[in-house]
């Protein structure tokens, strides 16, 4: 019986990966908890009589819930739905991947079908098909990237700091929150500044209740909302307490203010709100984005937000999510493409899972991306943070992909991040709000996160918060205070996001403001892909840019820095073949102890020879050391040496200090002994290299010397190797014959 | 030169002139030195109703005729007051208003506002909670009061 319940070390293992702090389940559909073929997703069907639409999906009008009705209302074209009634399921989707069909067509095909229908038809899509489809149909050329910025404390010297670094980093946009729903106005105030320290035309909201969030933008103080969850259920949406009717009218309520706006929805929510009537999650979702369109929004924030890590407890989840933001983008929407809430403890997963819109790029590569370590994010979000920003920019420089994000030296950020906090400290003296003290200032532009903040008077800072509301203070006052405190920069770009709201040509589909206030939209600058050589391409001065990381080295300069010691080695006479039974060769390379003067390892050259050399002698062998001119390889070095010594046997030494123990009568490319982990030889390995040589030449007993295994040896070295070896080639000398060295 | 919304976008870089605050101040005159001379007022820094509209039109020229559908409203209810829009949007959440208070929504939409609309968005929205039970139920405002 032991036999059962003793379990694999391996298994073991496994489930103590951070894999294995999430649940994976089997598909349970009636409770919503699937993919995809829901049992009671209905079959696709579109009925019209007299010009009225009569039943969508399975549902005729005295059936229709509260979102077929609106659907029926404002969601289909009939014109597009008579354009579709031709082609099969198949035909649209091979369409959605015809590189030779545009953009255009497609999104025109969309407006005709029905949600099921949609879903059906992406659903038929594989994971790169789908990948594919979304590089087709996203809306804007240019893909672009949204920023989380919050903090823990609320502390705005830190919130403006870090506003002004994800501008400075290139996010088109910067949403932030808050802890307390009285912060909302200072802490609106502080991004607005911030953002625009970093890089004018930086669009901005603070996700608070709506009517909230409605008088922070009439004072201008944000520019955008996407607070507008849409679900795909009637009763869940009744739950959230909107219909689709009340999200539409403040949406045109936003939309009046001059507030960009996008909605939100995600797979998952309606099995989450234990509504989801059976039916699939990417079908739901259909329901959400259709109704989303015919609400007029110019774009959404989808592929399962809050929800993601529901979403991929069950199978297909990861595709699902991908198939979701194709839908979006086929449907003509601005797409932000998730990726802010946790999707997994794993980071593999979870950069697996990105990969689906990082490499095909959408409008927002993310719906936020907390700039700011994940401890500060109170969004409860932080997928990838502060900390993760390296790792995000070489992804972007080994795929050759821009998904939003800028490499920005150090010195550059801390003096962006020290402006902004002195911006927001101006503006809260010219306001009598409680002082931001220099103490703060110099804690926002050095400090990892909040907690090398000091402690404000939060009190006091919310009774300021309330103040900016009562007293109405305006993006414009604003800008007046950072003007008059010589911030006429800052206060300029203030005013230029005032002017953007009279001119209002950010409401337009997928719009992101450029730093001299031009507005790039799906108008003005929509997606054309058409195939290799068209549409948006990381290339000229934006891949220079992406590609230069700030810890980027110089090759040429990094050859250079192996030091050692002074020249050692005398080069005497050609070497011939040694008489003595008992003479071991050390046969070095064409660099070794001149050009090049120590290991990779960092061993000098001088102190490797004599360990070799002591190593010999100790176990009674003689020693002869010779230079192999001929080649760089260390076989050959080695078994040039073998021909050389009398005992036939060698060690041969690359510079590098990758050494081999040869003999004459051996194959080049077969040895005694390989050394291959140079970085890991100490003298004692040299010398156990030495005396093992002795003992084979001397017809001794030998043992193997012990040699360790760094597995990463070789992605932390790999270039250095190259770079060294690349000097001992090039001191080759072609069919030279082996000289004598002497050690000086 | 007539306003061509499938060329005039941006409108703020195409054609400047045609923008301008609710009181007439023109885009080009939102400046630090207007500022500076107290030349600009908060309240009248925003998008114009005829503002709107030819966004709703350049929308519409790009095929996407919800979202001209939205910013046509939008329009309309730039004239209407902040705490009123948030009144007509209470009203069309589940279960907050009677058939005829939506219906007089509708009415003073079209009566003051001139927002025929969204007035009629407001009146398919009462036709559809009635058939879906959305409206206040009578008792429980009763009970409420």
């Amino acid at each position: 019986m032991s036999g059962d319940t003793r379990r694999s070390e391996r298994f073991v293992a496994r489930e103590s990966r951070e894999l294995r702090k999430e649940l994976l389940i089997s598909p349970w559909p009636e409770l919503g908890l699937v993919a995809f073929d829901g049992p009671n997703d209905p079959e696709p069907e579109l009925a019209v009589e007299e010009g009225r639409i009569v039943r969508i999906d399975g549902r005729g009008v005295d059936e229709f819930d509260v979102i077929d009705h609106f659907l029926a209302r404002h969601g289909i074209d009939l014109d597009a739905a008579a354009g579709a009634t031709g082609l099969d399921d198949a035909e649209i989707a091979r369409r959605l991947v015809d590189v030779d069909v545009p953009r255009a067509e497609l999104v025109q095909l969309s407006r005709g079908l029905t949600p099921a229908r949609l879903a059906r038809i992406v659903a038929l899509l594989d994971p790169v098909e789908l990948m594919f489809a979304l590089k087709k149909l996203r809306a804007r050329r240019r893909p672009a990237n949204q920023a989380h910025v919050t903090n823990l404390k609320e502390n705005p010297a830190l919130l403006a700091a870090d506003a002004a670094e994800a501008a400075a980093r290139g996010f088109a946009e910067v949403e932030t929150t808050v802890g307390v729903a009285r912060y909302a106005p200072l802490n609106a105030l502080a991004v607005l500044v911030g953002s625009q320290t970093g890089r004018p035309g930086v669009l901005t909201q603070c996700a608070v209740e709506e009517r909230r969030n409605l008088q922070l933008a009439i004072q201008g103080l944000v520019t955008y909302a996407e607070t507008l969850s849409v679900y795909g259920t009637e009763p869940v949406f009744v739950d959230g307490d909107d219909t689709p009717w009340s999200k539409a009218l403040l949406a045109s309520a936003y939309a009046s203010r001059g507030v960009k706006v996008r909605f939100t929805s995600g797979g998952g929510s309606e099995a989450l709100m234990a509504h989801a009537e059976g039916k699939s999650m990417l079908y739901l979702e259909a329901r959400c984005l259709a109704t989303i369109r015919a609400a007029g929004s110019q774009g959404v924030q989808n592929g399962s937000i809050s929800c993601v890590a529901l979403v991929l407890s069950v199978p297909g989840g990861t595709r699902e999510i991908l198939a979701e933001n194709v839908l979006a983008a086929w449907l003509d929407l601005e797409v932000a493409s998730g990726n802010d809430a946790i999707a997994s403890h794993s980071e593999i997963r979870k950069t697996a899972k990105l990969m689906g819109q990082f490499l095909p790029g959408t409008d927002f590569v993310t719906s936020g991306y907390s700039s700011i370590p994940r401890l500060d994010n109170t969004f409860g979000g932080g997928n990838y943070d502060a900390d993760d920003l390296d790792e995000w920019l070489t992804i972007q420089r080994d795929w050759q992909v821009d998904a939003g994000i800028e490499p920005v030296a150090e010195a550059e950020l801390v003096r962006v991040r020290a402006r902004a906090a002195r911006a927001v400290q101006a503006v809260f003296v010219a306001y009598g709000f409680p002082a931001v003290t220099d103490a703060e200032i110099e804690a926002a532009t050095y400090a990892h996160d909040s907690r090398d903040l000091p402690d404000r008077d939060r009190a006091a800072d919310v009774a300021a918060g309330d103040r900016v509301l009562a007293e109405r203070i305006s993006g414009l006052d604003v800008a007046r205070a950072l003007d008059d405190a010589g911030f006429d920069d800052v206060a300029d770009a203030v005013l230029g996001m005032q002017r953007q709201r009279v001119a209002a040509d950010y409401l337009q589909t997928s719009a992101i403001i450029g730093p001299d206030g031009a507005v790039e939209a799906a108008v003005n600058d929509p997606n054309e892909y058409l195939g290799p050589g068209t549409g948006y391409r990381l290339e000229g001065e934006r891949w220079t840019r992406l590609r230069a990381l700030p810890h980027e080295l110089d090759p040429r300069a990094l050859a250079g820095e192996v030091e050692g010691g002074a020249p050692f080695l005398a080069e005497g006479r050609s070497a011939e073949p040694g008489a003595s039974p008992t003479e071991v060769v050390v046969a070095v390379g064409p660099a070794f102890g001149d050009d090049l003067r120590a290991t990779i390892n960092g061993l000098r050259h001088d102190d490797v020879a004599a360990a070799i050399v002591a190593g010999i002698r100790e176990a009674g062998a003689g020693v002869r050391l010779v230079r192999v001119r001929r080649t760089s390889d260390v076989a050959f070095i080695g078994h040039d040496g073998a021909l050389l010594a009398g005992s036939g046997v060698a060690i041969g030494l690359q510079s590098k200090g990758t050494a081999v123990i040869h003999r004459a009568d051996l194959q080049p490319l077969d040895n005694l002994e390989l050394f291959g982990m140079a970085p890991l030889l100490t003298l004692d390995s040299y010398r156990a290299i030495g005396r093992n040589a002795a003992g084979y030449a001397l017809g001794h007993p030998v043992g193997p010397v012990p040699t360790e295994l760094d597995n990463f040896a070789r992605a932390k070295l790999i270039v250095t190797t190259t770079l060294l070896h690349a000097r001992e080639t090039a001191a080759i000398v072609p069919g030279a014959p082996a000289v004598e060295v002497a050690l000086a | 030169m007539e306003f061509d919304p499938t060329r005039d976008y941006p409108l703020g870089a195409q054609r400047p002139e045609l923008v301008t605050t609710p009181s007439g101040v023109r885009l080009s005159d939102i400046t630090l030195d207007a500022l500076r001379a107290g030349l600009l007022d908060a309240d009248d820094i925003r998008a114009t109703a005829e503002t709107i509209r030819r966004q709703a039109a350049v929308a519409l020229a790009a095929g996407r005729r919800p979202l001209a559908e939205n910013l046509e409203r939008a329009a309309e209810l730039a004239i209407v007051p902040a705490d009123t829009v948030l009144e007509i949007y209470t009203a069309l959440r589940p279960d907050r208003a009677t058939a005829e208070e939506l219906e007089a929504w509708a009415r003073r939409l079209e009566n003051d506002f001139d927002a025929p609309r969204t007035a009629a968005f407001v009146r398919e929205a009462k036709d559809v909670y009635e058939r879906r039970g959305l409206l206040v139920k009578d008792e429980r405002r009763h009970a409420s009061i």
